[in-house]
């Protein structure tokens, strides 16, 4: 197994490095120059030609493209340091490069803002699977009943409306119509700085997240359950004598777990690559609105970091999730 | 037979699904008894309701999804309507059941020897972890296994198909049952493996003394195993007896079907052999009459229709007491002879 992860590591780091590639390219040669931003911002909206091409001969933007990204990619390792104006910025190791938008190093930015997406995904994460593997199992043990067939319909309605609109509602009237106390200040408090606060501005955002994911795994859930508890092993368990609890949980939910470990593990990943739209209406300061508003500003130091922080976590995600079957299912041999 | 200190008594036992196309009868008005150290077999086709009458006994049918009427005893409990901490007493612990496709029938993410373990400590929960796992390879070591201290810990698909089997009656004997239940036990196994499995079944059953319940559509099985055997078609049994009359001097063409459908492998090889005609009825709208009638080649010796409008009772044949049937058929002991004995065995015909 240990050969394997190693393996899979590899071709992670592959897969990684042509994402950085794709995403450097497509801005490099996309519609509006990269030097733009910057040079909107130095000069107070008055960028004209020349001082772009003047800006664009700075950042090396006139240079072949593949020097600046070996440039790039040597910073991540070694930390380079880059000269913008008259000044030279010392861009220590991981450098990902400045934004000229804020006006500091990217990776700072990044770990700055971490904490909050981080705080924002484990809670929704979590509540995917607290809610929606015990409904699934649930609605697995009586299918067919009118309660199962109420629930499998509702969720399916929830399921389908956009989740921004369920966000954005909730937050409307939880946030300004009811101004229900606990879920009423929504928002990232560090929770070094006041746990208390923390949670209470997570809730809403946690609650909206877990109730709206939670449905596909109740649906994932319920339908693998009902498939492994027709299973003989499972008729195998009652004859034994087993109390139902036993056979439903020991014998039946292992074997359900395994499809939805799959789904989960690239939840997971793509939550904490940034979640967008929680986030914005929220007002969290995290990398899912960072990311969002630096390729409407053509940050590309910043959506070049954003998108490789997201490669990395599905690769990693995938991993875990492959480890996981092993651990489940002792048929599957990692090699 | 008809025996009331029997360990197994089973009395007019019907088992109704209710399906959105109606009610499916998969088991109709069936009775039989069982006394300890003794085996019964159970033939039929697929449907015919074999298992679904030996599930019953356990109660392993969904209640809720299930009619089931008449009267189940064991060992005196009256299974039927027994709420479920009583059969969850039962089950396990004085019946247990072995079932065919030991590898879907065992848990593919458990080592053996915990899903024995763990059949041994639901019955036993003062016993230790330690304890159980010894008493899981001493069954693995009784049944045969070889090695068990090592093999104890293996999962089910590093085992062969027959070692598989063989966990599987260990841990449906791991309790001592006096009922043992075997659904098809041979059913996927190869020859040599299956004699194997049928010679263990025979001795532990002289050693524990219990009665055996074995479900199976090969007539070998029966030859070897059963001291009664129970055929039944759609639901219902259509003949019941001693093995030996079963065998010899069956009276319910449909047995007779079955026989004819036995290959032999001492006979000429141009022998033919012979199957049964149609197919086993469908249990949502069954035939009228007897439910054989239609894929029956002897209808036409039964005075007018009765066949296809009177279902026959389960009377005495002429072999006396102990061996009943459900036919019309006046003399089937000599259209067996004339018909069926001289197209599958002539040398008998001739010798008698």
């Amino acid at each position: 197994m240990f050969a394997y992860i190693i393996k899979r590591l590899l071709s992670g780091v592959i897969v990684v490095i042509l994402v950085s590639m794709a995403v450097f390219a497509l801005f490099w040669y996309g519609p509006s120059s990269p030097a733009r931003p910057i040079c909107l911002a130095e000069t107070g909206n008055r960028c004209t030609p020349d001082r772009l091409e003047n800006y664009e001969e700075q950042l090396g933007y006139n240079n072949n493209i593949v020097d600046e990204y070996g440039n790039y990619a040597k910073g991540i390792f070694t930390g380079r340091e880059m000269p913008i104006g008259n000044v030279v910025i010392d861009c220590d190791r991981p450098c990902l490069g400045f934004s000229h938008r804020s006006r500091a190093l990217v990776w700072d930015e990044l770990v700055e803002r971490l904490p909050a997406t981080i705080s924002v995904a484990v809670g929704g994460a979590f509540l995917y699977l607290a809610l929606g593997i015990p409904i699934g199992v649930a609605a697995a043990r009586r299918r067919g009943t009118l309660g199962d067939k109420l629930l499998v319909s509702s969720f399916l309605f929830l399921s389908s409306v956009p989740y921004y609109l369920f966000a954005l509602l909730a937050w409307l009237y939880f946030t300004l119509i009811w101004q229900v106390p606990i879920l009423g200040s929504s928002g990232y408090t560090p929770i070094t700085d006041n746990p208390a606060e923390w949670f209470k501005g997570m809730l809403l955002p946690w609650l909206c997240l877990g109730i709206f994911g939670c449905t596909q795994y109740t649906r994932y859930t319920r339908g693998a359950m009902v498939e492994t508890l027709s299973e003989d092993y499972i008729r195998t368990a009652k004859a034994k004598g087993l109390p139902p609890s036993t056979v439903v949980y020991r014998h039946g939910l292992r074997s359900a777990l395994v499809p939805v470990v799959t789904v989960f593990g690239i939840d997971l990943g793509v939550l904490l690559a940034g979640t967008i739209f929680t986030e914005r209406i929220f007002e969290i300061q995290g990398i899912g609105r960072w990311g969002l508003s630096a390729v409407q500003a053509f940050d590309l130091p910043v959506v070049s970091a954003t998108a490789l922080f997201g490669a990395i976590l599905i690769v990693i995600s995938n991993l875990i999730v492959d480890v996981i079957y092993s651990v489940l299912d002792p048929r599957v041999r990692l090699s | 037979m008809n025996d009331p200190d029997a360990f197994l008594v089973v009395e007019d036992l019907s088992v109704e699904f209710p399906t959105p196309d109606g009610p499916v009868r998969a088991v109709n008005n069936l009775s039989y008894t069982l006394g300890l150290g003794q085996t019964l077999g159970i033939v039929g086709e697929s449907g015919s309701g074999k298992s679904v009458s030996s599930m019953a006994v356990l109660g392993l049918h969904d209640a809720d999804r299930t009619k089931i009427t008449g009267s189940i005893r064991v060992g005196g409990t009256e299974v039927v309507g027994l709420n479920e901490p009583g059969l969850r007493k039962l089950r396990g612990n004085s019946v247990a059941m072995i079932f065919q496709d030991a590898l879907a029938a065992l848990h593919p993410f458990y080592r053996v020897g915990s899903q024995l373990a763990e059949a041994y400590q639901v019955h036993h929960p003062s016993a230790s972890r330690r304890d159980a796992r010894r008493k899981a390879i001493e069954m693995l070591d009784r049944v045969g296994i070889p090695q068990p201290d090592s093999r104890v810990d293996d999962f089910p698909h590093q085992f062969s198909g027959g070692m598989r089997q063989r966990a599987m009656i260990a841990m449906g004997l791991i309790n001592d049952p006096s009922l043992l239940i075997a659904d098809e036990p041979t059913t996927a196994l190869d020859v040599t493996v299956q004699a194997q499995i049928l010679d263990l079944l025979q001795d532990l059953q002289r050693e524990f003394n219990s009665a055996v319940v074995i479900i199976t559509h090969d007539l070998g099985v029966i030859a070897e195993m059963a001291d009664e055997v129970l055929v039944m078609y759609a639901g219902r049994c259509v003949e019941y007896g001693p093995t030996k009359e079963i065998l010899v001097s069956p009276e319910m063409p449909y047995t007779w079907g079955l026989l004819s459908s036995i290959p032999d492998v001492s006979a000429d090889i141009d022998a033919r052999l012979i199957p049964i005609p149609g197919n086993p009825p469908s249990l949502l709208s069954p035939p009228s009459g007897c439910s054989f009638h239609p894929r029956c080649a002897h209808v036409d010796k039964v005075p007018g229709d009765l066949c296809a409008t009177q279902l026959p009772e389960l009377l005495e044949g002429s072999n006396g007491p102990g061996h009943v049937k459900r036919c019309h058929l006046a003399n089937p002991q000599e259209v067996f002879r004339r018909e069926v004995l001289a197209e599958i065995a002539p040398d008998l015909v001739e010798e008698s």
